[in-house]
């Protein structure tokens, strides 16, 4: 994450706000310390960078690049909440609507979702224009305490980094190429790897949709009371900047 | 050899289980490969040459011996096309589905293949003796249709030629039975010139006229590596894969990075639709190529080397093989090289198995790594920390060439060839709708009109420069350079007449990014799918004018936000046919006033619950007597 931390800071300025950032810090170490939120879906906290879901894309140098792998550099003017930005973010979060099924009225991650609440904040709001994939992934509900319904899953990869860097396991991994890539388990099904419900990776904070379902504590929280009920997606790194 | 199916003797060709005799025999596969994770695809190739799949319990042995768990062998073993995780045929036969294929009769050759077969595109015969299926370009467009037949190659397929192929199989002769009746008594060379013309039709001075033996090399000995870098940085010479970097800063780089070890690697992934440039070099040049290796390793301190061979070029293996030997024999590869004392290198050919996104250097060195292909994030960049973490120099095949030549006649002599940014000769490969397809080495510069000319192609109607992430340009542009400045190519020259239907070969050449995007990110993965969508309505006549500005956002989204070269480039048959044929798309386009959306069928979206029902509709049902 942060990494080895030097005495020399630089600064450079994300929208006009000037930040701080010591050499080795990606774009988005940096703003989050500073409490500029940039928008991201695969990468979380305590876990290794990847680069996929691409929402976190800023400009930097001119370039469009993804924040999260993104060195920053000195006295670089970095774009982030701009209307072109937000639009290309919605763009991708509409993808990740489409390529899975999600049906936020039906699931259990309601309210405690990353990307649909991803999607209240960026505002998408309009009837999408992309064609739904529609796949068919069957239900794993092997293991006794957990099960996996992947027709939500969104391929962060979440799972696979905080399962092999976290717990030391490496219940999961990608399979597969192109729009067939997707999230499997090290075995024939949950039930045949060593996965346990106190895994961080099976944890609620590392899986950003419903697609690892923690079996009988669903609705524990009731919809209203739950994380994205009592702010946007992003609003505990803005609150360090007020 | 043995047949990898069970002997339960059902006929159910999605289970592959392997006799548990074989377990010792993955143990030893794996551990010629020294059990190392590095050598994953060499190994996964092997057993699946060996049982014609990879197996749920090869899975586990490989993982155990290798140290890697189980999921992430499967990550390997299912993102190559030529991997498989469901048993194949004793004989894979993989046809050539580019679009030049399909325009040079593919589909009567398919027929006959599944005919004489009595299996249909990608399925297995039953008795587990054959499997058909279609694979992306195989760097044959000159001498289309081609096809694979394990590791043979077939060229030039005519329905005639194609049903005494088939039979000839069927009656139990081997692949290699079809090219020669002496095949095992020919050489390396004539097994792959037998199989596959060379079709030079234009020989260079640089790379394809008359070279002699090791003279850049003898050079590079009485060279300091600094002095090596100025003169390939002041020959002007720049990368010949397509991206277009200056090749001496490349050396430099990696150079000036400290580290324990560096790495040269050739990337011979040659991928991209019409390109075929590379297949003429690795079988008329190969000295050549390790040449420019050896030299890079010298400038740079390298004391190993990767040859990355796509898969499709398997037929090559054995030529490059005995073309590394040779060299080993003579001095050229091994320790102390040409006497020298301390000038190590040593080459070792890794052979890819069928994924384009290979090409890209990031995904390059995964692959050679034991990885999926999936590009690496930048930065760090290969020259800083690439293959297992070294600086690691990538180049293509003919820039190899080039880099050997540029030693021996020195860097003016390259400079003054070609146009100013655009130096020296390049590879040409043309094919499609002309007379004379195959390969020219002519300087920069040549207008298209002028290459269209002497290869026979003046009734060209539109030209795709570059291959499918390159441009496609109507006549209105063929006065226009090839250069890096102007119009860019790795060397592909795809020549399409007037009968040719633009939308049906943007639709092609969507459904080959969608079939090679690593699925990393997620504009490239999934967008690639909508763009396709999209353009298979306008096919259909189903578009609206909307629906043009839809192709130009969605494609502004996927180049933006996308990774790795793929993704920033995948959109490029949309947006250049859209530039440059624009009436293509206003023909098909109808503008509709009651807002009614004409992808839409009322048919289609009923029929679930209509089946389910078990009733149908006297207002929706076309015929209600059916």
């Amino acid at each position: 994450m942060s990494g080895t931390k030097k005495e020399t800071g630089f600064s450079f300025t994300i929208d006009g706000v000037e930040v701080t950032a010591y050499a080795g810090q990606t774009i988005m170490e940096a703003a989050d310390e500073a409490g500029v939120y940039i928008p991201r879906l695969c990468d979380h906290q305590g876990l290794r960078h990847q680069g996929s879901c691409r929402v976190c894309t800023v400009k930097a140098g001119g370039r469009s690049v993804a924040a999260c792998t993104q060195p920053a550099a000195p006295g670089q003017a970095v774009e982030n909440e701009t209307k072109h930005l937000n639009k290309m973010r919605r763009d991708l979060v509409e993808m990740l609507f489409h390529e899975g099924n999600h049906l936020c009225p039906i699931c259990e991650a309601s309210g405690n979702c990353e990307l649909q609440a991803m999607a209240y904040r960026l505002d998408m709001t309009e009837t999408t224009r992309f064609p739904y994939l529609e796949p068919c992934r069957a239900l794993d509900a092997s293991h006794p305490d957990i099960a996996l319904d992947t027709n939500r899953c969104i391929s962060c990869g979440r799972c696979i980094r905080a399962s092999q860097d976290v717990d030391g396991k490496g219940i999961f991994g990608y399979v597969g190429r192109g729009i067939h890539r997707r999230v499997a388990v090290n075995g024939e099904n949950l039930a045949d790897t060593d996965a346990e419900v106190s895994d961080h990776a099976i944890s609620r904070e590392v899986c950003p949709v419903g697609c690892i379902i923690r079996k009988r504590v669903g609705f524990v929280t009731p919809i209203g009371e739950r994380e994205f009920d009592n702010g946007l997606i992003g609003h505990e790194i803005e609150e360090k900047r007020k | 050899m043995e047949n990898g199916r069970s002997s339960s003797g059902k006929k159910d060709t999605s289970v592959c289980e392997i006799p548990s005799v074989a377990a010792g025999e993955i143990a030893a596969i794996c551990k010629t490969h020294g059990n190392d994770k590095h050598r994953m695809l060499d190994i996964l190739r092997d057993v699946q040459d060996r049982y014609r799949c990879i197996s749920p319990s090869a899975l586990n042995r490989i993982a155990e011996a290798t140290g890697l768990t189980r999921i992430e062998v499967e990550g390997v073993a299912s993102f190559y096309s030529f991997l498989s995780l469901t048993p194949r045929g004793r004989i894979s036969i993989r046809l050539c589905d580019d679009i030049v294929d399909r325009y040079t009769g593919l589909e009567a050759v398919t027929s006959v293949f599944e005919e004489v077969l009595g299996i249909r595109v990608g399925e297995t015969s039953p008795d587990g003796a054959f499997s058909l299926e279609y694979t992306p370009c195989i760097g044959m467009c000159d001498q289309a249709p081609a096809a694979m037949i394990n590791d043979v190659v077939l060229t030039k397929l005519t329905v005639e030629t194609a049903r005494h192929f088939a039979k000839t199989l069927k009656s139990g002769q081997s692949p290699e039975d079809l090219i020669s009746d002496r095949f095992a008594s020919l050489t390396p060379h004539e097994r792959a010139t037998r199989m596959v013309d060379n079709n030079v039709r234009h020989a260079g001075d640089v790379l394809l006229g008359p070279v002699p033996e090791e003279a850049g090399l003898n050079h590079a000995i009485g060279m300091t590596p600094t002095q090596i870098f100025t003169a390939i940085e002041e020959s002007g010479l720049r990368g010949c894969g397509g991206a277009g970097f200056t090749t001496g800063r490349k050396w430099r780089f990696a150079a000036s990075e400290r580290a324990e070890q560096r790495f040269v690697i050739c990337n011979a992934d040659e991928g991209e639709p019409g390109t075929f440039k590379d297949r003429v070099l690795l079988t008329e040049r190969p000295q050549l190529i390790i040449e420019g290796m050896t030299i890079a390793a010298r400038a740079i301190g390298a004391s190993e080397g990767i040859l990355y061979l796509r898969g499709e070029y398997v037929y090559l293996r054995e030529l490059l093989e005995q073309a590394l030997e040779e060299r080993r024999r003579r001095g050229l590869l091994g320790e102390n090289i040409l006497g020298i004392r301390g000038f190590n290198f040593d080459v070792r050919l890794q052979l890819g198995a069928g994924a384009y996104i290979c090409g890209e250097e990031g995904a390059l060195i995964s692959s050679c790594e034991g990885l999926p292909g999936e590009p690496k994030t930048r930065p760090p960049f290969p020259v800083n920390r690439g293959y297992l973490g070294f600086p690691t120099v990538v180049n293509n095949v003919e820039t190899f060439c080039h880099a050997a030549r540029i030693l021996d006649r020195g860097a003016r002599w390259f400079r003054d060839i070609g146009t100013e940014g655009s130096h020296g000769t390049k590879l040409f490969s043309i094919c499609g709708d002309c007379l004379n397809p195959g390969i020219y080495e002519l300087p920069y510069g040549h207008t298209v009109w002028e290459i269209l000319e002497r290869v026979g192609g003046e009734d060209a109607a539109a030209v795709q420069v570059g291959g499918p992430s390159g441009t496609m340009i109507a006549r209105d542009s063929f006065h226009r350079k090839l250069t890096f400045d102007d119009l860019a190519t790795g060397g592909a020259i795809i020549v399409f007449n007037g009968k040719r239907n633009i939308l049906e070969i943007v639709e092609y050449y969507m459904s080959f990014f969608v079939h090679e995007s690593c699925g990393y990110c997620t504009p490239c993965r999934v967008g690639n799918v909508f763009l396709q969508k999209a353009i298979r309505k306008f096919r259909k006549g189903l578009a609206n004018p909307e629906d043009i500005e839809y192709l130009k956002d969605l494609s502004g989204t996927i180049i933006e936000t996308s990774r790795c070269g793929l993704g920033m480039t995948s959109p490029n048959p949309v947006l250049t046919t859209l530039q440059n044929f624009p009436l293509v798309y206003a023909a098909v386009t109808k503008p509709n006033k009651d807002g009614i959306r004409d992808t839409f069928n009322i048919q289609s979206a009923i029929d679930g619950a209509r089946k389910i029902a078990k009733r149908r509709s006297y207002i929706f049902d076309r015929d209600f007597t059916q």
